[in-house]
């Protein structure tokens, strides 16, 4: 089974469900959690160790000069100003690229090969018994998140449990997370604007065609514009989080709450029961 | 020689933009027969990597000389990569007004990669 997590914003909270629900589960059996935001991976934060890195390359092309007659025709198709012909020169910018094989579709010539080019890395670790940790990381400046996260969750496959942290927003490398998941955590704030991108968030996943619930995180126990919405979308409210000094506290200096503080690992516990559920898979 | 001017309109007495790549209007002027034309710039709403893009369309229409405000990084490294200079006109005049600076040695060179 594979449950994404997502929200529509950064900031809400979304990691601290990720790493709690894992933490909680890796107690009775095994589970691989997959950090899916790879322009800002933290989930390792939660749990450091010792990593294995396994490099992510993609194909970029490249260019026989000895067959090129310099048409133009594969810089006109870049829609991403990968490629540019430009007099009797094609210039590169690999780190725009998105790998799309495209120029080499409509080169006259044959002349556009491929090549890999690293543009992120997968680490790998184990920092529980029974938890294996994959964290996909996209190097500074490239564009291929999709393809990270692709090979981040390569690497989980065969697990029979997995869990994906996805990116905030609403962006194609969420919707890379989602494809092929059994439910969705939606992890929301109960103010206005944790209401808007909660919106965003239960369309892509309505759209990717995943059930999905709705965790309130900090809430101030002035919940019901937010329980109106799920009620209205069908959105079951799997877990509140009440704002409180205390969870904030452990948050603050990387704990779990769910190790930390007394009666929160079956309140996790609990949420995976009603993630089930609404997957309507065994486990 | 064939000058290259961002705009913000068709024709000569268009302002001068000061993007380079999402440029509304690229306006070339051959300097030798005083003709102009204007192309409407169809990256102005492309997501990304619009800078060799343009250079990429401003080579095809023969312009060896560009005047705009400022260039980023990849389209610098396309102008310098395909031979074209680039001249700042940071002023808010007319694309006529930008040549006749130009013509005049008053514009500064943008620093390519
Ligand atoms: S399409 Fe092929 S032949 Fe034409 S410029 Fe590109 S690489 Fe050269
Ligand atoms: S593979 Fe696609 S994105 Fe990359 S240079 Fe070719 S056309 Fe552009």
């Amino acid at each position: 089974m594979k449950i994404a997590i997502a929200s529509g914003k950064g900031g809400t909270g979304k990691s601290t469900v990720a790493a709690n629900l894992a933490f909680t589960l890796a107690r009775s059996r095994e589970v691989a959690l997959v950090d899916c935001d790879v322009e800002e991976p933290n989930l390792h934060l939660f749990f450091p160790g010792s990593a294995v890195d396994i490099p992510v390359t993609t194909p970029v092309p490249e260019v026989d000069l000895a067959r090129c007659t310099f048409c133009g025709e594969c810089g006109k198709f870049c829609r991403f100003g990968a490629l540019s012909v430009i007099k009797d020169r094609v210039i590169l910018f690999p780190e725009l690229c998105h790998s799309c094989g495209g120029c080499s579709l409509v080169c006259p010539q044959g002349a556009v090969g491929e090549v890999p080019r690293t543009v992120g890395r997968v680490a790998c670790s184990c920092p529980l018994p029974a938890l294996t940790l994959i964290s996909g990381v996209l190097n500074e400046g490239e564009v291929q998140a999709p393809a990270v996260i692709r090979a981040a969750k390569l690497l989980a496959q065969g697990h029979p449990l997995t869990l994906y942290d996805a990116s905030p927003g609403i962006a194609c490398p969420v919707i890379e997370t989602l494809e092929g998941s059994d439910a969705c955590v939606l992890v929301t704030e109960s103010t206005p604007f944790g209401l808007h991108d909660l919106r965003l968030a239960a369309e892509v996943a309505e759209r990717v065609g995943i059930p999905a619930g709705v965790v309130i995180n900090r809430s101030d126990g002035q919940d019901e514009a937010t329980l109106d919405f799920c009620r209205e979308r069908g959105l079951p409210v799997l877990m509140t989080i009440p704002f409180s000094r205390e969870i904030a506290a452990v948050q603050n200096r990387g704990g779990l709450i769910c190790r930390d503080l007394p009666g929160w690992e079956d309140r996790f516990a609990a949420l995976f029961d009603g993630i089930v559920k609404i997957a309507g898979v065994s486990r | 020689m064939i000058i290259g001017i961002t705009a913000r309109a068709e024709g000569t007495s268009a302002p001068v933009e000061q993007r380079f790549g999402r440029a509304p209007y690229f306006v070339f002027v051959d300097t030798e027969t005083g003709k102009s034309e204007s192309i409407k710039n169809p990256l102005v709403d492309a997501a990304g990597g619009v800078g060799p893009r343009a250079v990429q369309m401003l080579a095809e229409h023969g312009a060896t000389v560009v005047i705009t405000g400022q260039v980023g990084g990849n389209a610098a490294k396309a102008l310098e990569a395909g031979g074209i200079k680039a001249y700042a006109y940071r002023g808010s005049g007319s694309v006529a007004d930008a040549l006749a600076e130009h013509t005049a040695g008053n514009l500064q060179p943008l620093p390519l990669a």
